[in-house]
Parts: structure tokens; sequence; C-alpha cells
């Protein structure tokens, strides 16, 4: 569509900003890898998962190594927060959208820009001092996959509520008269209309977030009880593999400290696979 | 409020309530989510804002901290966090808007390169805050040589904001219709100044969107930057001298040091003063210098 | 004027403020006397130990004007590793040297002690060793098995690595593995708070931070351990079992610039700085 030459140069440039992008991705790959190699040479990829339990301190062939306890507790952590954000995230932006009266939706969209800039420490010890003794009231010890699975819906629910509402109100205007035209009622027309043309958005904002919600370190350390043992009810203390490297690291030596990289490598590759997982989906959907 | 929000509200009020209870169902779940959304907010930052209050003054603003930041202030640590946002945004925004534009207007049929990038930028949202900060350590502190500084806390910062914002500003630039760019053509524009002229400021809903998540993300940094820009609260020099930033010494008072829970709070209280400050700023400056040039008619 | 006309104005002024203040604050370092101290210093490693070396550091920088000395942390192990590679000039170490540490010296500059606390409202008036290892071990899981109320305890432990716990172990003579834990925790006021939310936990921090809390109010308290009463002074004099030392370690020869600050830091000067933080000094 354009073949003045000039584009030529702006094509160039773009094309390198964006392939900075992917190399930040690429570098911090390949620090991870470095740096766990020591772990993964001598202590072998298996037995980080068929170990009995967590202790690694104490050498290569004496220390215990599974990180299975952790991954299950990122997992879920992460997939109850997601379910439980989108659905608000979404709602919260069609309120902003079109629900609510003009004034009232622009202030809450400033509650919701200031939600997503609270620090996850201020989360964190809110959840720590609040949540986990009214969790408490209810099972012990309080501090559990459910406070987990609640600050971080909270954390990341600015995400896909910010970013699901700038979709919707990007909607070509021509669809909605459209709609309004055909005389669908409101929910008719977002639910119809609105939604669909505004999807590529939410799936970006969906995952944004369970990108985030994977990543949360500080907030799920003081409120998760940080025990390395595979949850049995939502009321369980959990470890995640975020938490697993920020209590750790500050005092592990040698194989120990490999060995946290080795958690770090995991959820990049865990996080990997959703992509590709979510990608594979999107693309199946576009052909349907 | 932009025209197509009124135009769905005029539209669709005439309705009937009555007859549309699946509307009605809907209206009033997304009305009670508000509602929960807004308590939840009340409560966190009301609880906040009750301890921060009796250690809010004038000197708590510009003075040095002191007493392990027990009493003084955090006039330092502003500056430093101030300092950190500049190198972080100064950064991150052209490589990200420059990228997005690429992923928007070069990579519609899925090329190989958008869909690595893409894919890419959604695994490094998912990378954690600590990992962060190791790397950015290694790299930028340990083999660029830049030691413990704010030159390197940035520069870490722009690597964790670079997903938000490239997506959101690309889901921006894809949201803008076809006919725009049609119209472009046909005048005979080139594709940069159309870039700029007509589809940037289009756009300029989702870039404000990224702006401020990235900005929220950056701000509340604390395992990134502890590695990177470190500890120190001396009133920076230089861009090589360590800094410490808002987040950072909230957790230190709230965590590390005996009866600093109470500067804590304040601390937080003017973090999130500075956000509020900052969102107003940039939706100000994205409205009025992009969004208002291409207005629907 | 519009809102958004009064916001902007309103930011305008804030951001000249903060430029003001950044100019006000910015100062060049004065030109040293002949002689006298000059250089930087690089301090890495424990952040127990992070804040009272912070607060050293400031008042040695205001004794020798042309000084900067950076406090970092990172934790214990990379204070060590950092002195050890020369990337740190001094390291922060929460704990004695180990065994194949040999290779670095330590500078002793204050002690610190490790209560077991409870819950303000727990009514136990202490626990003996033995007690405190079968609740810990799991083999005591309710509080009225040790004269309490019937509930069930929360215990709460230190991560793995952490100077504290291996204190605690080594005293107890227990292994990692043994430890039956409801929830683990990072740093101490972590523990604090976990503890004060929660009337039939048990948990064991700082004397010093625990002496704090209590003082001001924190719903939590400390039970003699071994008879012996969890006070700073009888840290001071030894007669409290569980104490640690906080060191500064240094490898090989000293700079002047290393030599003067660890003399300044482990000198009666700054025996203040240290109670502040509640912490031992070293009697002279």
């Amino acid at each position: 569509m354009y073949p003045l030459p000039t584009d030529a140069i702006l094509r160039k440039t773009l094309r390198t900003t964006a392939a900075v992008a992917g190399g930040v991705m690429l570098l911090i790959f390949a620090f991870l890898a470095i740096e766990s190699l020591p772990a993964l040479r001598s202590v072998g990829f298996a037995r980080f998962f068929t170990d009995p339990s967590w202790h690694p301190a104490g050498g290569a062939q004496v220390g215990r190594f599974s990180l299975t306890p952790m991954l299950v507790g990122t997992l879920t952590a992460a997939v109850g927060a997601v379910l439980l954000a989108t659905p608000l995230g979404i709602a919260s932006a069609l309120f902003c959208a079109f629900y609510a009266p003009p004034r009232a939706g622009a202030a809450y969209r400033g509650l919701i820009e200031l939600l997503a800039g609270i620090p996850s420490v201020i989360y964190g010890f809110w959840g720590l001092v609040v949540l986990a003794p009214l969790i408490r009231h209810w099972q012990p010890p309080g501090q559990s996959l459910l406070a987990g699975v609640l600050i971080l819906s909270v954390m990341i629910l600015p995400t896909v509520a910010l970013l699901a509402e700038s979709s919707l109100r990007s909607v070509p205007r021509a669809y909605l008269q459209g709609a309004a035209a055909l005389g669908l009622s409101r929910w008719a027309t977002i639910r119809g209309v609105a939604l669909p043309a505004a999807r590529s958005g939410i799936v970006a904002a969906i995952l944004l977030a369970t990108g985030r919600a994977l990543g949360e370190t500080m907030a799920v350390l003081m409120v998760t009880g940080n025990v390395a043992r595979v949850p049995g009810s939502v009321f369980d203390p959990i470890r995640t593999l975020t938490a697993n490297i920020a209590l750790e690291l500050g005092y592990a030596l040698d194989h120990h400290r490999s060995a946290l990289f080795v958690s770090g490598l995991l959820l990049m590759v865990m996080t990997v696979i959703i992509v590709i997982a979510a990608a594979w989906s999107g693309r199946r959907h576009e052909h349907a | 409020m932009s025209t197509p929000e009124r135009a769905i509200r005029r539209t669709t009020s005439r309705v009937a309530p009555s007859s549309d209870w699946p509307g009605c169902v809907a209206a009033g779940t997304v009305w009670l989510v508000a509602l929960l959304v807004a308590c939840v907010f009340f409560w966190i930052v009301g609880d906040l804002i009750r301890h921060a209050l009796p250690h809010l003054t004038w000197s708590f603003l510009v003075e040095a901290p002191s007493d392990a930041g027990r009493s003084g202030g955090i006039g330092p640590i502003l500056v430093s966090t101030m300092w950190l946002l500049g190198v972080c945004l100064t950064v991150s925004v052209p490589i990200g808007v420059g990228a997005a534009m690429y992923l928007a207007e070069f990579t519609r049929n899925g090329g190989r390169l958008g869909r690595f990038v893409r894919g890419s930028l959604d695994v490094l949202a998912g990378v954690p805050s600590i990992v962060f900060g190791l790397f950015g350590n290694a790299l930028f502190s340990i083999y660029l040589g830049m030691g413990f500084s704010i030159l390197s806390g940035g520069l870490t910062l722009a690597c964790m904001v670079l997903p938000i914002l490239i997506r959101t500003t690309e889901e921006g630039l894809r949201a803008v219709p076809d006919d725009y760019r049609r119209a472009a053509v046909a005048l005979g524009l080139s594709q940069t100044v159309t870039m700029w002229r007509v589809l940037l400021p289009a756009a300029a809903p989702g870039l404000i969107v990224g702006l401020v998540l990235g900005i929220g993300r950056a701000v509340g940094e604390t395992a990134a930057l502890l590695f990177t820009s470190g500890y120190v609260d001396r009133m920076p020099e230089s861009l090589l001298d360590s800094g410490r930033s808002l987040a950072v010494h909230i957790y230190d008072l709230a965590m590390n040091v005996p009866g600093g829970s109470g500067h804590a709070y304040a601390t937080a209280f003017v973090l999130i003063g500075l956000l509020l400050v900052m969102n107003v700023l940039t939706f100000w400056i994205a409205d009025r210098w992009l969004h208002r040039r291409v207005t629907p008619a | 004027m519009t809102t958004t006309r009064s916001v902007f104005l309103a930011s305008v002024c804030f951001t000249m403020a903060l430029t003001l203040v950044t100019l006000a604050g910015c100062s060049k370092p004065e030109d040293a006397p002949q002689g006298a101290l000059a250089g930087r210093l690089v301090l890495t490693g424990s952040s127990t130990v992070a804040p009272l070396a912070a607060e050293i550091a400031k008042r040695f920088e205001s004794r020798h004007p042309a000084v900067r000395v950076d406090v970092q942390t990172g934790g214990s192990s990379r204070g060590v590793a950092d002195a050890r590679r020369g990337t740190a000039d001094i390291g922060m170490v929460s704990r004695a040297l180990k065994p194949e540490e040999a290779d670095l010296a330590a500078h002793t500059i204050a002690l610190d002690g490790i209560s077991i606390i409870l819950h303000r409202d727990n009514p136990i008036p202490a626990l003996t060793d033995e007690q405190i290892v079968a609740i810990y071990t799991g083999r005591i899981t309710r509080w009225n098995e040790v004269g309490g109320r019937n509930e069930r305890i929360t215990v709460v432990n230190k991560a793995e690595g952490h100077s504290t716990l291996e204190l605690f172990l080594g005293h107890f003579k227990l292994k990692s593995e043994d430890i039956r834990a409801d929830i683990v925790i990072g740093d101490n006021q972590q523990g604090i708070q976990t503890v004060a939310g929660d009337p039939h936990a048990i948990g064991y921090i700082s004397i010093g931070t625990a002496a704090y809390e209590s003082a001001h109010g924190t719903a939590i308290r400390t039970v003699p351990m071994a008879g012996v009463a969890p006070t700073l002074a009888n840290v001071r004099n030894r007669r409290f079992p569980l104490s640690r030392p906080l060191n500064l370690v240094t490898r090989g020869d000293l700079s002047p610039l290393q030599k003067a600050f660890i003399a300044f830091a482990t000198s009666s000067t700054v025996h203040d700085l240290v109670e502040v933080q509640y912490f031992v000094p070293l009697a002279d």
C-alpha cells in the first residue's frame, strides 16, 4: 500500500525496535539457562520433579530438590486468580464504557488506574494484616491458597479492566449505530456486537493478566504461607515458584542458588507453553 | 465523553426494562461488580490513609530520611523515583511505540517476526520481578559496568514495562478503522506521516492505557530495583549513583525496620498521590495533543 | 477555570516543586582537606544488618565529607560472595562465618538474640526446650498438651537458609526436614504480623524486634528460654542461650578507607546507633 522510498527507512527502524523487544526475552532465557546449568548438571532434570520434598541445603546428593509442590502452587494460584479476575474485569469495563453515568464512569476508571499502581508490598501487607486473619476465622491458618488467589485477583483486575475498556471504547461507532438501527437492546448490542469486536483486545488483556499472576512475587510471598507442600484444599498454605526464589535467594549458596534459577526457568517454560497454547487456540477460532 | 458512548446510551435506554430481563440481569451484575470493586478499593486505600495521615507533613516530603527511615522524610527518595521513571519512560516509550507500530501495521498477515515478538512479549509479561532484578543486575550492573545505579534500575524497569506498553498500543492501533488508512493513501500521504499524524493520535486510548499500566508497574516495583538501583537513600548526584525508589523504601520500612510501618504507610500514600498526578497528566497530554487532532465529526 | 485546566496547572506546579527540590538537594561533594579520607566504599549483604550499616555509613560520611559509603542488600550469601570476588569492599553477614569461609575475616559490630514469641493472649508462661522441639516437629499439635487452651497450634518457621533458622536448628539439634510448619516466613515483620494476627501461633524472631513490638502494643509476647528471660540485657551478658553476631566481612589486606570504616563501626561511637536498631553493642 505504501511504495514511497522514505517509508523503507521507517520500516527498518520499526523492525529494529520490534527485534529489540523480542531480544530481551531471549537474553533473559539465556541468563536463566546459564545460571541453572550447575544444578541441572549435578542434580539432574528428573529429580526436580521426582524428589520427595524441597530441602535443598546440604549439597547435590543429600539435598531434596522437588519443584512439584511449587509448580502446583503457582498454577493453582494463577489459574484461580485469572478465573476470578476476568469476569470481574470485563464487567468493570462494561460498567465504565456502557452502563455508568459519564462522571461515575470516569471516576471509576480513575479508581481502577490507581489500583493498578498500588505497589505489591502494600497489597501483600494488607493481605497479611487484614485478609489472612479474616480467612483464619473461617479456617486456620489463614495464610493460604485462597488468600493468594484473592490478592492476585485484585492485582490483575486493573490490567483486564483497563485494556478491555479501551478495546470496547474503540469499537467503531458505525457498528453500535447499526445495532441501534436494528433495535437491539443495550445488552444484546454488547453481547452480539461490542464484545466480539473487542475480542482481540480482551484476549490480550487476559494474557497479560495471566503473565502478571504467574510472575507476582512480593504479594504472594506475604499471604500464601510459603509451605512447600502440595495443597489439599483452598485453605492450605502453598508456595509459588516466585516466592521460592525470593525467600531463599539471599541465603542460598552454590547448588541451592542454581536450583532456584531452575525454578525461574521452569516458570518461563510454563509461560511459553501457555502463550503458545493461547495463540494456537486463537488461530483455530479464527478459522472456525 | 466520546460520542459512541452517548450514541449507545441514547439509543438503547428506550427499550422497556420489563421485557428485557437478560439485559436487566446483565445491568444488575455489572453494577454489583462495580460496587464490589469500589468497596475493595476503599477498604485497602482507606486502611492506608488511616495509618498514613499522622505522619504526613511538608517536611516529610522534602527532608532526607534518618534513623533508618523512621524519622525525617523521603525527599531524596522522591527524586530517585522520578529519575528512575524518567529513564524508564525515555527508553521504553520510543522502543515500545515503535514495536507496536511495526506489529500492528506490518505484520497483519502473521509474519514470523511478528508472531515471535508478540509471543515473546507475552512471555516477558510473566517473568517474575525478582528474575528481572537478577537479570538487570547481571546485564546492566555487571556486564555493562553500570554498578548499582539509577541508570541500571531505569533500564531494567523499561524491560519490564515493554510488554504492557507494546501490547496495549498495538491493540489501540488495530482498533483504528481501515478507512483512516485508505483515506491517507488516497491523499497521497507517506507512511511516516500517516503513522505520526493519523494513526497514532487515533490510537491514543490504547497508548494511554499502556502508559498508565506501565507507570503503575514501574513505580510499584520492589524486587527488581533492589538488585539494580539499590538501597542507598542519599540524594543522587548523577544517573550513575545508587538511589532507592519509593517502593523499595516502603518495603524496607514495612518488613525490615522495626517501628517503620507508620512511615511506610505515609510513603505509600505519597506514592499513590504521585501516581494520581501522573495518570491525570498522561491522560491530559495524550488527550489534548494527540486525540483531539482526529476528532470524529 | 475548567477542571482539566486546573488539574494541569496543579501537576505543573508539582513538577516544578519537585525540580526545585532536586536542584536544592544536588550539591557536589566538598573537596577533601589534604590527607583526609576520600573515595567510595560499597557494602552488600544481609538485609538485617543493612539498616544499621546504613546509619553507621551516614555518620561516617558526615565525619569524612569526601567519602561515599553505599550500602546495598542481597542477603548474607551475597555478602560473602561479593567480599570474596571483590565486587564489594565489605560484606554484611548476619551470622558467624562457616568453616568453609575461613578465607574471610569477620568483624562483629553487634549481637542479636532469637526469642520465641506467642500471641499476647496466649496464657502459657514458659516453654521448655523439649516442648519447643515437640511443637516444631509436630509431636505436640494442640495447646492443651502444654497447659493452654484446646486449640490447634499454628507453627511459624523461617525460610530455609536464613541464619535465624540455622541458629534455631543448631541450638535445638534439629534438621530442616524434621520441622512441620504451617506457615513459612521470610522477614521478621512478616513473622510478627503473622503471630499478632493468630492467637494460636508460635514463632521465633530477633529479640530486639520482639522487645520493640511488644513494648509498642503489637499483640505479641516473648517467652523465656531455658529459664532465661529474652531481653537485650541477657544477650549482652551472654546469659541468653540463642544469640548470633552481626558481622562485617572482608578479604585479604584492608585499604585505609576499609580500615577506617571498620574501626569506626566497631567503636563505641556508634553504640547508640546499634541500640536504636534494637541490637546489642559489643562491650568494649
